[in-house]
């Protein structure tokens, strides 16, 4: 799991956001029962993130200002009129409400400062530059992993029992066994070195050098989606309302894709928001071995060297991320299954 | 009347990881034309597996069909391909299940679901399965069909759904509708709602209706013909008061004894003694001999042949033997038996001056 530090860091500083999540889908509920519309219940939802978010970047500010020591506390042994003079230009030197409503005020206009460890640079565009990368590679993996998952998991529950099943199955554990860093080593050496088909690393050679971190990276996802897809289909085809399509005339195949896929599907959306969010957020294990310039290296050197601009606009970022990643799965959960529709209620 | 469905000599297996379970040991019957055969018995006596395998709908990976025949217009259907299997479900033959609140898909809305066989097996266009579809759901006594179609199935109430499954099976006008247990999930007063429609329904279309229960009360209601199902064997086959006031197997005996009534006030409640049989070895002899209170030597060591008590009425009993005791039916069934003219407690109306 070491390879989704960034994430799991996030969610250690942003325990708020899981409890706020938890109101608003009380929230939901309520909703669900007045019977309002999509757009009311998106714009309640925007609302929402927005005071989430509010809470994550107050929380953030306070807990780096009750860390001990500063950027500068890092550097050479400067006197105390130095240190004063480096201090009053990073405004470290104003009392903290001062400095608080100043941070907020920048935040609203999207400018999180400059960073203290890269000269001069304005995070903003760092965390732009940084999180390009990773967000391809996140993406690319995640639609590859998802896919070949379900496609093995339905493979492996219509032909039950069988040596497409146990192959399946098989390919899941190990996906679920190899750590990425294995599979991605093992990689490098046989299809960049050995057959030297695609670049060893780096982020040179645009799709080409994308292909083999996004393999290694979609390993996870893709065993994943095809264990879950396998249980819920098994399950699914088990059903009464299975027994009734086939007592209909549907063939195997109507069965399948007609009325076992998309119940099937449910559940594994709730694995894929969590796995999306730590996917398009970076690894960094694989973006140490194929050398990518990603965010999530970024974002654990900020913290050895107390970079408080770029961890606060980096913790921002993954907080914009998985929130919107959220929305998007409670939206995708009422497109996929009409019981939770947020626009249902009996007319 | 002309025989649509004959079942001969079925007997079918189970392959589990306990051993091999003899679930079906030599069923027959036939159904006639437009009539109502009510089959009952206990859980796990092979009511629901019987009638599954008439749609081929057991799993195919554990079930062997070892012996007998299902013939259906003709042809058996035990030997036909699942290709041709599935031109005859949901046309000719369709059914209905127990439970309505998990027999509908739920991410499907309704109408979709009742156009399905619609559009599988009548070469009609979408509209006009969408119109038929409204038609089907108007005949089952649904509301607004127009604006319920578009909707999904947990937006409506376990007896509306389960008018939906009726919509679904009546929607080709199928030769034999297969209800297994169609109102046990359901309260009483739509239970006898939805009896009432299926019986209005099965007049409008000439459908013949196999009626899958365990509520006696039920099958007075609807059946023209009861079978009484026990150890995976029918032991009693006869019409609905042969079989209600005329009962000839000790097991038919006990299932009315343990039938609670109104007048009944004090009285104890009866429950048949033991437990069903294990169908993994099942017993030689008559598989109710060990609960009977009635066994002879022979129930142990022979199973029963049928012995005909009228040309309608069949039990598989050795006290139907010539050469058996005659015995005393318990209190309750001999009341029974005296309001049937023909039974050997046949008392006439009238003071007894009845010819």
């Amino acid at each position: 799991m070491e390879e989704l530090l960034p994430y799991t860091l996030f969610l250690k500083l942003t325990k708020l956001t899981k409890n706020s999540h938890f109101t608003f889908r009380c929230f939901v509920r309520g909703i669900i029962i007045g019977g309002a519309s999509m757009a009311k219940y998106i714009t309640k939802r925007i609302i929402y993130m927005i005071i989430t978010l509010f809470l994550i970047a107050s929380f953030t500010f306070f807990l780096m200002k009750m860390l001990p020591g500063s950027p500068i506390s890092s550097a050479p042994k400067l006197s105390p009129e130095q240190l004063a003079v480096v201090e009053a230009k990073y405004g470290l030197d104003k009392p903290l409400p001062e400095q608080y409503v100043q941070y907020l005020g920048n935040m609203l206009k999207l400018d999180f400062g400059v960073s203290f460890q890269f000269k001069g640079a304005d995070v903003t565009q760092l965390i732009i530059d940084r999180a390009g990368p990773s967000f391809q590679l996140g993406m690319q993996a995640l639609v590859l992993g998802t896919i070949l998952g379900i496609i093995l998991g339905m493979v492996a529950a219509l032909k039950q029992n069988t040596v497409w099943d146990y192959g399946s199955t098989l390919i899941a554990i190990f996906g679920l066994s190899i750590p990425s860093f294995v599979f991605a080593a093992v990689l490098q050496y046989w299809v960049g070195v050995k057959w030297e088909l695609l670049p060893v690393a780096l982020w040179k050679d645009g799709f080409a050098s994308s292909i083999m971190p996004t393999i290694a990276l979609a390993i996870g996802p893709l065993a994943t989606a095809a264990r879950f897809v396998r249980t819920e289909m098994i399950e699914v085809l088990g059903s009464d309302y299975i027994m009734l399509a086939k007592a209909k005339g549907a063939s195997r195949f109507e069965i399948a894709f007609k009325h076992a896929f998309r119940n099937a599907l449910i559940p594994l959306i709730t694995v894929l928001g969590p796995l999306a969010a730590a996917l398009v957020t970076g690894s960094l294990v694989v973006e140490r071995i194929f050398s990518i310039p990603g965010i999530g290296e970024q974002f654990v050197k900020s913290i050895n060297m107390n970079d408080f601009p770029v961890i606060m606009g980096t913790t921002m970022f993954y907080s914009i991320l998985l929130i919107t990643i959220i929305l998007i799965v409670d939206i995708l959960y009422g497109i996929i299954d009409p019981r939770i529709r947020l626009t249902g209620g009996n007319k | 009347m002309e025989k649509i469905l004959e079942v001969k000599d079925l007997e079918l297996s189970f392959h589990t990881f306990a051993g091999e379970v003899k679930a079906i040991r030599g069923v027959d019957f036939d159904l006639k034309k437009g009539e109502t055969l009510a089959i009952v018995g206990e859980s796990g006596s092979g009511k629901s597996v019987t009638t599954k395998a008439i749609m081929r709908l057991l799993p195919e990976n554990n079930t062997e069909y070892k012996n007998g025949q299902i013939l259906f217009d003709g042809k058996d259907i035990l030997k036909l391909s699942e290709k041709e299997m599935q031109k005859i479900r949901g046309k000719d033959i369709s059914m209905i299940f127990q439970d309505p609140m998990t027999s509908l898909n739920p991410t499907m809305t309704v109408g979709k679901q009742i156009m399905e066989p619609i559009l599988k097996h009548q070469n009609v266009s979408k509209a006009e399965a969408k119109k038929k579809a409204i038609e089907l759901l108007q005949l089952v006594g649904m509301p607004k069909p127009e604006l319920r179609i578009k909707q999904y199935p947990h937006q409506f109430s376990g007896g509306q759904r389960q008018r939906i499954v009726i919509a679904i099976a009546l929607a080709c006008n199928p030769h034999i509708l297969i209800a297994d247990e169609p109102t046990t999930a359901l309260d009483v007063t739509i239970q006898a709602q939805i009896l009432e429609l299926m019986k209005s329904l099965q007049k409008k279309i000439n459908t013949s209706i196999i009626f899958i229960t365990h509520d006696l009360g039920v099958v007075a209601n609807v059946a023209d013909r009861v079978a009484v199902m026990y150890g995976g064997k029918i032991v009693e086959i006869g019409n609905v008061d042969e079989i209600f006031y005329n009962p000839q197997h000790p097991y038919t005996w006990g299932l009315l004894s343990s039938m609670p009534s109104l007048d009944a006030k004090d009285e104890k409640l009866y429950a048949i003694p033991g437990t069903p049989p294990d169908l993994l070895s099942p017993p030689k002899g008559d598989a109710f001999a060990l609960r009977s209170e009635y066994a002879m030597q022979i129930d142990l060591e022979e199973a029963p042949p049928f012995f005909k008590v009228s040309d309608t009425h069949y039990a598989a009993t050795w006290l139907l033997h010539p050469d058996a005791p005659t015995v005393e039916p318990p209190a309750i069934i001999i009341e029974r038996m005296k309001r049937f003219p023909g039974s050997r407690y046949y008392e006439a109306e009238n003071g007894g001056n009845h010819q």
